[in-house]
């Protein structure tokens, strides 16, 4: 039962140029997005075509006791698709094909390795959305951002991945293909395994096909760029905005080191004499955002910021622009940007900002944070270099600081990255012994000999580096 | 900026690569391939792997780093990392350590060699028959694998170069100004209507044309693929032509040999004695034909005259992304009298020509091409202009392969139509 015989076998399934060993191809396959990881070299990478394929592929790693690592664009920040222990790393991007547009149930039926800019594109001309909209969405695919269940900039009107999933096909440990929802807007037939599915990170089962949710397009939509004197003002006008019945599309926040680090890179006039400033956009109809804005202007000036609007579509997209290079652009500065996502009640954004900025503070390191303020999922995005072990050793204490501080707050470790290999250690943090056990209850009755996407989510042993 | 092109002079600026992935939107190869081997991030890794001495150079690793040379990747990238520095000098490492493909070290030669490459090219066109048939489209395909695919139609090369048929100085009578052209190999050996385009566009705006005999290949086939020595010969040899003549700009009519002189050249000479500073003189007053007739000797529009045409203009990466040059091109089209312009859906998408990839990788250069001819053929123009005889040569073969029956004009040519 050698791992040559298993090439061979898989050699004869999907053909030789579907099954890759050369060194120089599988070193590419080492690491994901994520930063701050070990790289772990696989034995094999496989490219199948086919939904008959996948389920041949995990028949035969059983056969072999080899894991699978299922893989779209690996642009995941959890470690989500590196292979811990060796095995066969699983790429679904020849799988591309958008298979269905149907405009009377407004869904889109994709195979897992359509890009979400691809699909968005293509809905475009109908006058439909599919709103979950990460930073990588013009390379990550539809099969992953379902595994880790991405969220995005719109998530605190729109929601998040598993809110557009309706239907899976899945094929399951033992090769088994399975479906479970479907096209219709209400389905309570048993469990909801679709939702079991979306997030499970690949450790579960294999994504093969999504039934897809879309809707209809807003007609207009108002930019506004908010300054403030300090953090609470900023904390405050986020809450009072909610509370006065508004849900902007997006509220982003940045603070100084963020908004000086954006500025000097992109030089659009941002005020970097502010502690904070807030991006807010409301869309809809055009009445309805008048009132909106309206309504969030005055928020914003009662609580001491000074507010504009985008003037024009030039003036948005800058906007959007200067948001959007945060990450670059803080990345520029050292060679190493560890990014979190440790998400808090938005009710707590003020005290989880603060609590970052002293965290960064004690260690002594350069933390930018930047995120979705409506939602309450920040990104303190640590500027660091992988090579300085000493330094790294306080970035880790750091983020573990970072961790507890929004757990004490009634948040959550990861908003949208998911768990993954760089925060398995934390998990029973928040769900404590016994909610750990009750997923490793799940994962061993749908994968009992641990072969899919092992290492992840649950802290267990690790292979080569 | 770190102008070496040594591996290990260029630490730090791998370390800049985040993984993001974010190349992988607009790297033609990986959108046909899929691979990460394929694609800016995972190159980079592999490059690091070789600095950290976790594997060596072998063939499989040198094909790994071939690629279009395209800067798509380079502008996409959200950290500044300058990959193309770090694939040139990968494979100049490749090149100094072995693993280099015969291939390579063959056109090394022929294009150091003048005497060499132009007896090739003359005894090609000369003996054509021998070697190639005619293509239905009025090109040709090659009768036996001369290192072209068989596939392939290429335009019928010039019997008489494009410097052989000039003499070396096409002046005008009170001149407003004098400059050297720079021809490149592709305009003497198969475009020479280009080359007698510039030079006519030049005279008519009243600027007086050097074209001097000895220059040779500008060597970016060469720096490209990382033979990085004798780029850096015919780098000195042509500084020495240049930096000695009286003129007041060094023009040239491809972004590939433009960038040679404006980029490469600077680099590779960058701490040569007697040479760094002729260099960056000589690269100040280099210009592409669109930016030098628009922007320095500005063309008077009074004497255009109508074209009634429906063309569409293809971006080379290395006169759009390479140069800067975007805006000229384009203006100059648009100031011709009767054209019907339709832009591209995505203009500044490679054509997957890049020079030697196409040689070496026809098939993939093929396919990314079908995207080109799709989005060509989406406009309903009948020409197509560019700014790059390579480019040129490619979309010449995809459209008579496709029986798509449309013309290609370099800018210069669809200009000079208009001015006589």
């Amino acid at each position: 039962m050698s791992i040559k015989e298993a090439i061979r076998t898989l050699q004869g399934v999907l053909g030789r140029e579907n099954v890759v060993t050369t060194p120089e191809d599988l070193l590419c396959y080492s690491f994901d997005a994520t930063a701050g990881l070990p790289e772990y070299l696989p034995d094999l990478l496989v490219t199948p075509a086919t939904t008959e394929q996948v389920g041949e592929i995990v028949k035969i790693a059983g056969q072999y006791k080899l894991p699978v690592y299922p893989r779209g664009a690996g642009t995941n920040l959890s470690g989500g698709t590196v292979p811990v222990q060796g095995g066969i790393v699983l790429s679904l991007l020849k799988m591309n094909k958008i298979l269905d547009i149907d405009l009377d149930n407004l869904t889109a039926t994709v195979q897992p390795g359509v890009v979400i800019q691809t699909l968005n594109s293509a809905v475009a001309p109908h006058g439909l959305i599919y709103p979950p909209d990460p930073g990588s969405l013009a390379t990550a695919t539809m099969g992953g951002s379902v595994a880790e269940c991405a969220g995005g900039l719109r998530g605190l009107k729109y929601g998040v991945t598993r809110d557009y999933v309706m239907g899976l096909q899945v094929v399951l440990a033992g090769g088994e293909i399975v479906r479970f929802g479907g096209k219709t807007v209400k389905n309570v037939t048993a469990y909801d395994m679709v939702r079991l599915f979306t997030g499970s990170e690949g450790t579960l089962g294999i994504i093969t096909e999504i039934i897809l949710r879309l809707i209809p397009a807003p007609e207009v939509r108002e930019t506004m760029l908010a300054a403030f004197g300090d953090l609470a003002s900023a904390g405050r006008s986020i809450t009072g905005i909610i509370r006065s019945k508004v849900i902007p599309a997006t509220m982003e926040i940045m603070d100084r080191v963020t908004i000086e680090t954006v500025e000097a890179h992109a030089r659009i006039g941002l005020p970097t004499e502010a502690e904070a400033v807030l991006l807010v956009e409301v869309d809809g109809i055009p009445e309805v955002v008048r009132r909106e804005a309206a309504a969030v202007r005055e928020v914003i000036t009662q609580n001491g910021g000074t507010v504009r609007s985008a003037a024009g579509v030039r003036e948005r997209d800058q906007l959007w622009e200067a948001r959007r290079a945060a990450l670059p652009a803080l990345a520029r500065r050292r060679p190493t940007t560890i990014l979190e996502d440790a998400t808090v009640p938005r009710s707590k954004i003020t005290e989880m900002l603060l609590a970052i900025q002293d965290i960064g503070r004690r260690y002594n390191l350069t933390i930018g944070t930047f995120g979705h303020a409506g939602d309450g999922n920040l990104h303190p995005t640590i500027l660091t270099d992988s090579r300085d072990e000493e330094e790294m050793e306080r970035v880790h204490r750091a983020v573990d600081e970072i961790f507890k501080a929004a757990l004490a707050m009634g948040g959550t470790l990861t908003g949208e990255h998911g768990i993954g290999l760089a925060k398995a250690r934390y998990l029973p943090w928040e769900l404590g012994g016994q909610g750990v056990q009750v997923l490793q209850k799940i994962k061993k009755a749908l994968d009992p000999e641990g072969l899919l996407n092992p290492g992840k989510m649950f802290p267990c042993g690790e292979g080569r580096q | 900026m770190n102008r070496s092109y040594k591996l290990s002079d260029l630490e730090e600026e791998i370390a800049r690569c985040m993984r993001c992935g974010f190349c992988q939107a607009t790297c033609p190869y990986y959108l046909e391939t899929g691979a990460e081997s394929a694609v800016a991030r995972g190159r980079i890794a592999l490059a690091k792997f070789v600095l950290q001495g976790r594997i060596g150079y072998t063939p499989a690793l040198a094909e790994r780093f071939e690629c279009l040379t395209c800067y798509a990747c380079n502008v996409t990238c959200p950290c500044g990392v300058p990959i193309d520095r770090i694939f040139l000098a990968a494979r100049a490492a490749m090149i100094r350590d072995g693993g280099v493909p015969a291939f390579k070290r063959l056109m090394a030669t022929a294009l150091k060699n003048q005497g060499l490459l132009d007896l090739g090219f003359k005894t090609a066109a000369r003996a054509r028959g021998l070697f190639f048939k005619p293509h239905s489209s009025g090109g040709l395909t090659p009768r036996f694998p001369l290192g072209l695919d068989l596939r392939r139609v290429i335009p019928p090369l010039s019997p008489r170069t494009f410097r052989d048929g000039m003499k070396e100085a096409a002046t005008v009578p009170g001149a407003k100004g004098k400059v050297a052209f720079f021809t490149g190999c592709l305009i003497n050996y198969v475009y020479p209507a280009t080359g007698r385009a510039v030079v006519e566009i030049l005279n008519k705006n009243g600027v007086s044309v050097l074209i001097p005999g000895e220059q040779h290949c500008c060597g970016a086939p060469l720096a490209i693929n990382g033979v990085m020595d004798t780029a850096e010969q015919m780098a000195r040899s042509h500084v020495d032509l240049f930096s000695g003549l009286n003129v007041d700009a060094l023009v040239v009519a491809c972004g590939t040999c433009g960038e040679s002189f404006k980029k490469k050249y600077v680099d590779l000479l960058n701490g040569t004695p007697g040479y760094a500073k002729k260099a960056r003189e000589l690269a100040a007053k280099t210009y592409d034909i669109a930016d030098f007739i628009w922007n320095v000797a500005p063309l008077d529009q009074r004497l255009l005259k109508e074209v009634a045409l429906k063309a569409t203009y293809h971006e080379p990466c290395h006169l759009g992304r390479g140069l800067g040059v975007t805006r000229e091109p384009l203006e100059i089209i648009g100031a011709i009298p009767g054209l019907d312009f339709v832009p591209l859906q995505e203009p500044d998408r490679c054509c997957g020509n890049a020079g030697t990839f196409n040689l070496t990788h026809y098939d993939v250069s093929y396919n990314i091409l079908k995207h080109k001819l799709a989005d060509i053929a989406g406009t309903g123009a009948e020409v197509v202009v560019t700014g790059c005889s390579a480019c040129r040569m490619q979309l010449e073969d995809g459209i008579a392969r496709e029986g798509l029956g449309k013309k290609v004009l370099h800018t210069a040519e669809l200009l000079a139509l208009a001015l006589k």
